[in-house]
C-alpha cells in the first residue's frame, strides 16, 4: 500500500493523463461488451409491444415472462437441446480420450517417428480437401444424416493435441519416467498410475474447449443433416433467429391470434438467445481459469 | 536419454548407424503401446482430413456419382478456366480479400491494445473484472451472435436505431444495405474476439520482470515510453506468430458467419469464395466445379502462409517451423 502511495506521488502530469485515457478507453470498451448482453436480458422480459418498437434502453418496460412461456412451449427448443446435449456429452468424451492419448504419445521424446506424425497432424490445420470432397467422402461412408457423425465430427482437434503435448512436456519430468522404467514399470502402467493423476487440469481444459465447440457448432449439422429430429439447438436457433420461422404461424387461421403471435416474434428471439446461451455463461465464471490455462499452455509452443 | 553412453565410443560410421537403427527398433518395440495411443486421433484425421484430400482430384475431373471419384473422366483444367473467365471470379476474389484484410487489420491490433491497457490498470479488482467481462463474447455461438446483430440493428426494434433516432437521424437498415456489410462483419468480430485474444498477450506481459520497469522509472521514463520500450518488445514474438497464423487464414474468411449474415440485399459485398462454393456445390450439385474453386482457395491460402512464415522468419527470427 505504502509503495503504491509513493509511486502515485512520483507520477508526472503526462502519466496522470495517460492513466485517465486508458481508464476511459477501458470503461467504454467494457460498456460496449456488457450492454448488448444486458439489453438481451431486459428485452427478453419486456412487453412484446415495446420490444417491437424498441422503446426502452436501460431497464425492462412492462415486465412479463410471456416471451419465455412461448420459448418453452416451442418443441424445437427441447428437441434441439436434447440433441445438442447428446452430441456434446458423447463428443466430449471421445475428444478427451483421443486428444489426451495422442498428445501424451507425441510428448514422449523416446517415441521414434513422433516428428513425422506431428507434421502429418499439423498439416491438416493448414490444408484441406475443401467442402465438397469432404461431403462426398462422408456420403460414401454412408454417414450423412446420422447422429454418429454429429458425435464424431469435432472430437479430435490438432490444436488441442498440441496443447496436451506442451502440457505433458512441461509437467512430466524425464527423470520420473526413467526412474519408473528402471523399476520395471510398463508404459500402460506409467500412463495410468502416474500421468493421469497429474493431468486433471489438462483434462478439464480439453473437456471445456471441446464441449464449447460442440455446443456452438452448426456448420456440420447444416451440411449433413436433413432430418429435423436430429437437429442440434444451433440449427433451430438459426431458424428462429434468422429465418424467423415461427413454430405454428402457418396453421393458425384466426387473424387475431395470428397477429398476437406476430407481435411475439421479436421477444421470443431475445428469450431464445438467453435460454441457449445462459448455461455456458452461468458456469463460465467458475471455470474461467481452465479456459485461460488452456490458452497459456498453448502459447508456450505453438 | 537412456543408459550407458559408454558403448557409443568412436566407432565406424556404418556400425554406429546400425546401432542407431537397433536402438530405434528397440524403442519402437518398448513403446509400441504409444502407437496405439495415437491410433484414434490418426484414424480420425485420415478419415475426415486426408480422405477428403483424395477427393481433390475431382477438381480435374467431371464427377459422375455412379462412377465414383476414381472412375470419373479427367477434364484437365476445364473447371479452373471456367472459374477464371467467369465474371463472378473477380467479385468473389475482391470480396474475400477485402473482408479478410479489413478483418485482420481491425482484429489483430485490438487485443494487443486491450492487453496493454489492462496490464497498466493499477487496481487489481478492476483488472480481474475487465478480464472476466471481455472474455464472455467468445462463448457466444455464431448463430446467436448473428441473431443478436440482426435484432440490435433492426430498423424498427433494434436499440442501435433507437439511439440514432434519439439524435434525430433517420433509422438505417444496416443488414439490408450492402455498404454496411463489411463493417458489421468486422466489428462484430472485434467485439467477440478482442477479450479472448488478449489473454495470450497478458500472459506474455506477466512474464516481464518488474526490475525492468523499476530501472526505467528511475531513469525517468514515462508510462508511454515504458510500454513502447519494454512491454511491446516483450510481446513481439507472440504477435509475429499470431500474425503468421492469421495470414494463413486470409482466404478462409469464416464461412459460418458470413453465410448467416448474408441476405439477398447485401450479396453484392457478402458473397465470398467459401459461400459460393457451398451454394454451387451442395445446393446446385456442381461438385467438380465447386471442388476446383475450393482447391484454388486452399492453394492460395497455403502459399500465403508459407510466404509470410518465411518473411517473418527472416525479419524477426520467429516462425512457425
Amino acid at each position: 500500500m505504502a509503495a503504491q502511495e509513493k509511486k502515485r506521488i512520483r507520477d508526472t502530469t503526462s502519466d496522470r493523463i495517460f492513466n485517465i485515457v486508458i481508464h476511459t478507453i477501458l470503461i467504454i470498451f467494457l460498456i460496449l461488451v456488457i450492454y448488448p448482453v444486458y439489453f438481451v436480458l431486459i428485452a427478453s422480459v419486456s412487453d412484446p409491444t415495446y420490444v417491437n418498437s424498441g422503446d426502452f434502453l436501460l431497464y425492462p418496460k412492462g415486465f412479463t415472462l410471456l416471451g419465455y412461456q412461448r420459448v418453452f412451449q416451442d418443441d424445437r427448443i427441447w428437441v434441439g437441446y436434447g440433441n445438442t446435449l447428446i452430441y456434446t456429452v458423447l463428443g466430449t468424451i471421445l475428444g478427451i480420450l483421443a486428444n489426451i492419448l495422442a498428445g501424451y504419445a507425441l510428448s514422449r521424446h523416446d517415441l521414434p517417428g513422433r516428428n513425422i506424425v506431428m507434421a502429418l497432424f499439423v498439416f491438416t490445420m493448414y490444408f484441406g480437401g475443401g467442402m465438397i470432397p469432404f461431403y462426398i467422402i462422408i456420403n460414401n461412408m454412408n454417414m450423412v444424416n446420422t447422429r454418429a457423425l454429429m458425435v464424431i465430427l469435432g472430437s479430435v482437434s490438432v490444436y488441442n493435441i498440441i496443447i496436451v503435448r506442451s502440457f505433458f512436456v512441461s509437467t512430466i519430468p524425464l527423470e520420473l519416467q526413467e526412474a519408473a522404467f528402471i523399476d520395471g514399470c510398463t508404459n500402460q502402467r506409467f500412463f495410468i498410475s502416474i500421468v493421469l493423476p497429474l493431468s486433471k487440469a489438462i483434462v478439464a481444459v480439453i473437456a471445456l474447449y471441446t464441449a464449447v465447440g460442440y455446443w456452438n457448432s452448426y456448420f456440420n449439422a447444416l451440411i449433413f443433416l436433413t432430418d429435423t429430429s436430429k437437429f442440434p439447438l444451433q440449427l433451430y436457433l438459426r431458424e428462429i433467429l434468422l429465418t424467423a420461422k415461427t413454430a405454428d404461424a402457418s396453421n393458425i387461421t384466426d387473424p387475431a391470434a395470428a397477429r398476437k403471435l406476430e407481435t411475439m416474434v421479436e421477444v421470443v428471439k431475445y428469450g431464445v438467445i438467453v435460454v441457449s446461451t445462459l448455461p455456458i455463461l452461468c458456469v463460465y465464471p467458475f471455470i474461467q481459469k481452465y479456459f485461460v490455462k488452456g490458452v497459456m499452455i498453448g502459447a508456450i509452443k505453438g | 536419454m537412456s543408459f550407458p553412453k559408454t558403448a557409443a565410443s568412436p566407432a565406424a560410421p556404418a556400425q554406429q548407424s546400425k546401432s542407431n537403427l537397433q536402438k530405434t527398433l528397440k524403442l519402437m518395440k518398448r513403446n509400441y503401446i504409444l502407437y496405439l495411443f495415437l491410433l484414434p486421433a490418426a484414424v480420425y484425421l485420415v478419415l475426415y482430413h486426408y480422405a477428403p484430400m483424395y477427393g481433390i482430384q475431382l477438381a480435374f475431373k467431371d464427377y459422375i456419382p455412379a462412377k465414383g471419384i476414381w472412375g470419373s473422366p479427367w477434364v484437365g483444367m476445364k473447371w479452373f478456366n471456367t472459374f477464371f473467365s467467369s465474371p463472378r471470379f473477380w467479385v468473389l476474389l475482391k470480396n474475400t480479400v477485402v473482408i479478410s484484410l479489413y478483418s485482420l487489420a481491425a482484429s489483430f491490433p485490438t487485443p494487443v491494445i486491450l492487453a496493454l491497457i489492462i496490464n497498466n490498470v493499477g487496481n487489481n479488482k478492476l483488472r480481474r473484472f475487465s478480464q472476466t467481462v471481455t472474455y464472455i463474447p467468445h462463448f457466444i455461438s455464431v448463430v446467436v451472435l448473428v441473431g443478436m446483430i440482426s435484432v440490435f440493428f433492426s430498423p424498427r426494434s433494434g436499440f442501435v436505431n433507437t439511439i440514432i433516432q434519439f439524435f434525430g437521424a433517420e433509422p438505417i437498415y444496416f443488414m439490408g444495405e450492402p455498404q454496411y456489410f463489411r463493417h458489421m462483419y468486422v466489428w462484430s468480430g472485434v467485439w467477440q474476439s478482442t477479450g479472448w485474444g488478449s489473454i495470450i498477450y497478458l500472459a506474455a506481459l506477466a512474464g516481464v520482470g518488474p526490475e525492468l520497469h523499476e530501472a526505467a522509472i528511475i531513469d525517468g521514463a514515462s508510462r508511454l515510453k515504458r510500454i513502447w520500450h519494454i512491454d511491446l518488445p516483450a510481446i513481439m514474438p507472440t504477435m509475429v506468430i499470431l500474425l503468421i497464423m492469421n495470414c494463413g487464414q486470409v482466404m478462409n474468411v469464416g464461412f459460418e458467419k458470413i453465410y448467416l449474415m448474408q441476405n439477398s440485399l447485401n450479396q453484392v459485398y457478402s458473397e465470398v469464395i467459401s459461400t459460393y462454393t457451398y451454394k454451387i456445390g451442395l445446393l446446385q450439385a456442381e461438385y467438380s466445379y465447386s471442388t476446383a474453386i475450393g482447391l484454388f482457395n486452399n492453394v492460395i491460402n497455403f502459399i500465403i502462409l508459407i510466404a509470410v512464415n518465411k518473411i517473418a522468419g527472416k525479419l524477426s527470427g520467429s516462425s512457425l517451423w
